[in-house]
């Protein structure tokens, strides 16, 4: 087996040689991961509206169900998605099953949790009074719940970039919905995972190093905006 | 802050828009594109790699291969999820075929399975007559032994030579991990221990292990593949069409001797035996 230094070395000079197919396989993971996000992003600021500020029956059972789901793995979501999109399932006529939709859709199910549960806590976090003020000030709900979110804006920032640090670096939800279909359904997880397997480690860490790079610019990004807020409040 | 705010959303709307538009691939590409299912051993050894560019150019058809151990590709062909499956397990592809799930079982090529372990092989397998003696003698001595224990058709075969060697393998010495070969070849090397192999993972994967062949030739080592086109009666709307393409091509002159041609470290991996009969 080749050394670390040595499997490293071959690792960067694949990512910086520009080889083809590594590149190709981090597309897809982008691809993959930033619909899911942002399709679920949306709909995660309403429910966590709704469970912020809502006064309804059943609220608090809602948060704990999310905060649950929160610890969901990811091979179980896939599991779950693989028997409802399967021929044989309920779902089985979308024939979804080993295709770039169907990891959407399992990544979804995965960010949702963390999108809700954190923008939850956020929203939270604000004081009530900001939506009160908006509104004696005459602010239409729109508007109000516009303030809201500006004020909430690093904790949602927050949660969006937790969100997509979990979903693109999932291998078990990828794998059983996609296939791990070379050109197709082949992410940066199940790519480590396949390449691994087959002893062939500099691919692997090439992949790793993406990743890791990817979670620093976005952290690094986050710093930024936080720390410009924190200037102009 | 309010305009930062609505430059933020500004962004996301952007955001949205240009991954809709960098040319997503929603829909499953239908007549063009086949699905096959088939096992690790044909992926990992690189086969695949060769001979699939060579049907697409000859065919235009794209083939999506899911690999996976043979118990889970036949799944998949039963449950409609897949068009076709190339997989090596005799007796469950007749089982599969019986039970109406898929078309004729046609012969595609073969290799063997060896018997790989330390080179200093403790057990002394080297000398057996035959595998079952071999087994026997890793057995007695108790030496680790890593099974794929994932229901693969590598898995299969090693349950048969367990029971025509009349052992029952439990207890500390026998693994079972529950991955791919690849992923046992590994685990034998860290372990210095035996596992059973398919030779075209074997050589693809020799160059990084220190474990070596110490049984082969035996008869029950043969390692035949077939090709099944899923049942067109239970599943009338799969690409039937596309997987009669990919049955035709790999089992006609073009793709019979792609594989003779396929080499690892100097080595052919696979025979092709499209002309002889099935044989179980």
């Amino acid at each position: 087996m080749a050394s670390i230094a040595e499997s490293t070395r071959e690792a960067l000079s694949l990512l910086f040689g520009g080889d083809p197919g590594l590149w190709e396989i981090i597309g897809i993971s982008f691809q993959v991961s930033v619909t899911a996000i942002l399709i679920a992003a949306p709909v995660a600021l309403a429910i966590s509206f709704l469970l912020a500020y809502g006064r309804f029956p059943g609220r608090r059972l809602l948060i704990t169900v999310f905060n649950t789901l929160l610890s969901f793995p990811a091979v179980v979501v896939g599991l779950t998605f693989y028997i409802l999109l399967s021929r044989q399932g309920p779902l089985g006529e979308w024939r979804l099953l080993f295709t770039q939709p169907a990891m959407v859709i399992g990544q979804i199910a995965l960010a949702l949790p963390i999108l809700i549960a954190m923008g939850h806590a956020a929203l939270q976090a604000i004081n009530r009074r900001a939506w009160e003020t908006a509104r004696t000030l005459g602010a239409g709900y729109g508007r109000a719940v516009w303030t809201l979110m500006r004020e909430a804006r690093f904790g949602l920032l927050g949660a969006f970039l937790a969100g997509f640090g979990r979903i693109i670096a999932e291998v078990g939800a990828s794998m059983m919905l996609g296939g791990n279909i070379l050109h197709y359904t082949r992410n940066i997880p199940t790519a480590i995972a396949l390449e691994t397997s087959k002893g062939e480690f500099a691919q692997g860490i090439a992949l790793g190093l993406v990743l890791l790079a990817m979670a620093f610019v976005l952290n690094g990004l986050l710093q930024l905006v936080q720390g410009k807020g924190r200037l102009a409040t | 802050m309010r305009t930062k705010c609505v430059s933020l959303f500004q962004l996301y709307l952007i955001g949205a828009l240009a991954v809709l538009l960098s040319g997503f691939t929603w829909a499953a590409p239908e007549t063009s594109t086949i699905r096959l299912a088939t096992t690790t051993s044909t992926e990992n050894s690189g086969l695949l790699d060769e001979l699939l560019p060579k049907f697409k150019q000859a065919t235009g058809y794209d083939v999506h291969v899911i690999a996976v151990g043979t118990g889970k590709a036949l799944r998949m062909g039963s449950d409609g999820d897949v068009d076709v499956v190339l997989v090596h397990a005799p007796a469950a592809e007749q089982k599969f075929v019986d039970e109406g799930n898929g078309e004729q079982r046609l012969p595609v090529m073969f290799n063997d399975f060896v018997l790989v372990g330390p080179a200093s092989d403790p057990a002394g397998i080297a000398s057996a007559k035959t595998a079952a003696e071999a087994l026997g003698k890793i057995a007695d001595t108790q030496t680790v032994f890593v099974s794929r224990g994932d229901d693969s058709g590598t898995h299969k075969k090693e349950r048969s030579l367990w029971t025509s060697a009349s052992i029952q393998p439990d207890g500390q010495w026998y693994r079972e991990a529950g991955q791919g070969m690849g992923k046992v070849l590994q685990m034998a090397n860290e372990l210095e221990a035996y596992t059973l192999a398919d030779r075209g993972t074997w050589l693809a994967y020799r160059d990084k292990s220190s474990l070596r062949v110490l049984f082969q030739g035996d008869e029950k080592l043969f390692n035949p593949y077939a090709i099944i086109e899923v049942s067109r009666q239970k599943f009338p709307d799969l690409n039937h069409q596309g997987a009669q393409a990919l049955i035709d091509w790999i089992r006609g002159p073009q793709g019979q001797q792609a594989i003779a041609a396929f080499r690892k470290a100097g080595e052919q991996l696979f025979t092709p035996s499209a002309g002889t009969l099935a044989r179980r």
